[in-house]
């Protein structure tokens, strides 16, 4: 089902004119209520006039998180706190955390937008949909559950933690949908097989996201669950989950255009690419009050097409995420995703066992090593079968990047963990 | 018939075999034949054990990826001739050996372990034949 049809099936010239009119408002809106984006604007020698329409997206500068933390915390708002009605934030890695305000209006969009996500997972005001993102600072949690409220569906709020009791309640309460992160619908997959509950669920659909996952996990998880899995995006910085999300067809992410306007350009000169190629993903916040965001770099890579969807929605569509500009690694001029690594391992058996990637430079050549620990679905007792799995993981990598790599077989659980989580890449270059 | 192999896979890091040894000395197993095969990264250390169940249970709990693989193993004379005899019955019953190792030997008697491509066919060839399987 479409949601709100007159928004996602506009023509495309429809569109472009409602993207033109709205993004001359933000920019009015910024330039004269957020001192940094004028401030940037002036240096670029621009005033908004000189924004007449969506084509002249280009001329603007562009916004990353540091600006967000160098206005650590409410530098890049556009109104004043009484206008504001919440806040989230997310704590990031490194320093201080990024923190963006809502006003009503954008709580409002955010819910239609996630709304929309939700119909076109099929689900509607007859379902029972438990949101199992965590529920605080996090965007996932209340986003989600906004969302599906305005969708009139009745809302479970598990938040995360407790899957024994998320699954007696999917069973007792009949759910039909679920919002989590892939790596818990996983775990969830998982705990209701050991105790023999599949055929008790009635599960139809869930929208997965805040995560990277590849689509061979999607089809796994669906078989697993007799489910349909659909991919959500979002980024806390631009609004949270609910920006873009796949159809039925799940050939890409539609993305609503008529608030958020995406660019793909290339991460290191920054200018467009063609639709098909991919580059960073790159948005503007159309309808934003709280702190709108101009050309956002978001770092996540992935391509763009305007191609006409056999759902017969005409948003553009984002391809599933290839990965973060700042994990890609050039191994012997070769641009290298640790996720298109992980995709390869798993059409091994299915399951991503641990792995982790080592790169070095040995006589000024790169050479690329892939550790994968050896669980016990790939144990055998005989040397020719772990040489023949070995060779499997090798082609199965080369495929997908096009670079051989010497696979090294490890003994379970001995790759390096940082707070629970195996490294994943190492790249030994950067210490020379 | 069958006899109960323990199969470890470990790095070749220093301290990982001696690690094994100490899992099983702490639990009282004991190792009554050992082989170990190994490539330039990694090794497969096979064992017969006093009590291989608990075993690999105990090197599970430790981190290693370690299974029970079925082997059989024949009773053998100290005799020139006896290993060929022996392989040539399972030849003429189309059996290939995956590996094999020397599981005891002594002053008239020896005994071997045998992983066959077909443990079943391996079986049944021994039995009609002069040989004899051992059980532990
Ligand atoms: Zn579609």
């Amino acid at each position: 089902m479409i949601w709100n049809e007159a928004r996602e099936c506009m023509s495309r010239d429809e569109l472009e004119s409602l993207q033109s009119a709205r993004l001359r408002k933000a920019v009015n809106r910024v330039y004269h209520n957020v001192e940094p984006y004028r401030r940037r604007m002036q240096e670029a020698g621009l005033e908004p006039g000189d924004i007449s329409g969506i084509e002249d997206i280009r001329k603007l500068p562009f916004t990353t998180k540091d600006d967000l933390r160098d206005n650590y915390p409410f530098g890049l708002f556009a109104v004043p706190l009484s206008e504001i009605v919440r806040i989230h934030a997310s704590s990031g890695t490194t320093g201080k955390a990024t923190v963006v305000g809502y006003t009503r209006k954008d709580i409002d969009v955010w819910a239609e937008c996630v709304a929309r996500c939700c119909a076109m997972a099929g689900l509607g005001r007859n379902d029972v949909i438990q949101v199992a993102y965590g529920y605080g600072l996090f965007t996932g949690g209340l986003g989600g559950h906004y969302g599906a409220e305005h969708l009139g569906a009745t809302v479970v709020p598990m938040s995360t933690g407790n899957t024994k009791k998320l699954i007696d309640m999917m069973i007792d309460f009949g759910a039909t949908g679920l919002m989590c992160t892939p790596s818990y619908l996983m775990h969830i997959a998982e705990v209701i097989e050991e105790r023999g509950l599949r055929d008790q669920i009635k599960l139809k659909a869930t929208l997965n996201g805040a995560e990277p996952w590849t689509e061979n996990m999607r089809k796994q998880i669906e078989a697993r669950l007799g489910i349909e899995a659909h991919d959500i995006y979002g980024l806390s910085e631009v609004m949270g989950p609910g920006v873009a999300a796949d159809c039925h067809f799940h050939r890409g992410l539609h993305i609503y255009e008529d608030h958020f306007y995406p660019e793909i350009v290339d991460p290191k000169t920054l200018e467009p690419v063609p639709d098909g190629v991919t580059g960073e993903l790159v948005i503007t916040t159309l309808t934003k009050e709280g702190i709108p965001m101009i050309r956002y770099r978001t770092k996540d890579l992935t391509s763009i097409t305007h191609e006409p969807c056999e759902c017969g929605r005409t948003t553009a569509r984002i391809s599933r995420f290839k990965g973060r500009s700042d994990d890609m690694l050039i191994i012997r001029g070769v641009n290298v995703f640790p996720s298109q690594v992980e995709a390869a391992l798993l059409t091994v058996d299915g399951i991503t066992p641990n792995y982790q990637i080592i790169v070095d430079r040995v006589n000024h050549q790169d050479t690329l090593a892939i550790l994968v620990e050896v669980e016990e679905r790939f144990f055998s007792d005989e040397i020719k079968e772990l040489e023949s799995l070995q060779k499997i993981i090798e082609h199965a990598v080369h495929q997908a990047i096009g670079l051989h790599a010497k696979i090294k077989l490890v003994e379970p659980k001995s790759i390096e963990r940082s707070m629970g989580k195996a490294v994943r890449v190492i790249d030994k270059r950067k210490l020379v | 018939m069958y006899i109960k192999q323990l199969s470890v896979f470990i790095e070749n890091r220093s301290g990982r075999l001696n690690q094994v040894a100490q899992e099983l000395k702490d639990n009282n197993i004991n190792i009554i034949s050992i082989s170990l095969a190994d490539t330039s990264d990694y090794g497969l250390l096979r064992l017969i054990l006093s009590d291989a169940d608990k075993a690999v249970s105990i090197l599970k709990e430790n981190g290693f990826s370690a299974t029970i693989t079925k082997v059989i193993a024949v009773r053998l004379t100290q005799e020139v001739g006896q290993l060929s005899e022996l392989l040539a019955v399972l030849s003429a019953a189309q059996v290939d050996i995956e590996y094999m190792y020397s599981l005891k030997s002594g002053e008239t008697e020896a005994s071997i372990v045998i992983k066959a491509s077909d443990p079943a066919k391996a079986v049944e060839a021994i039995q009609n034949s002069p040989f004899e399987l051992l059980c532990l």
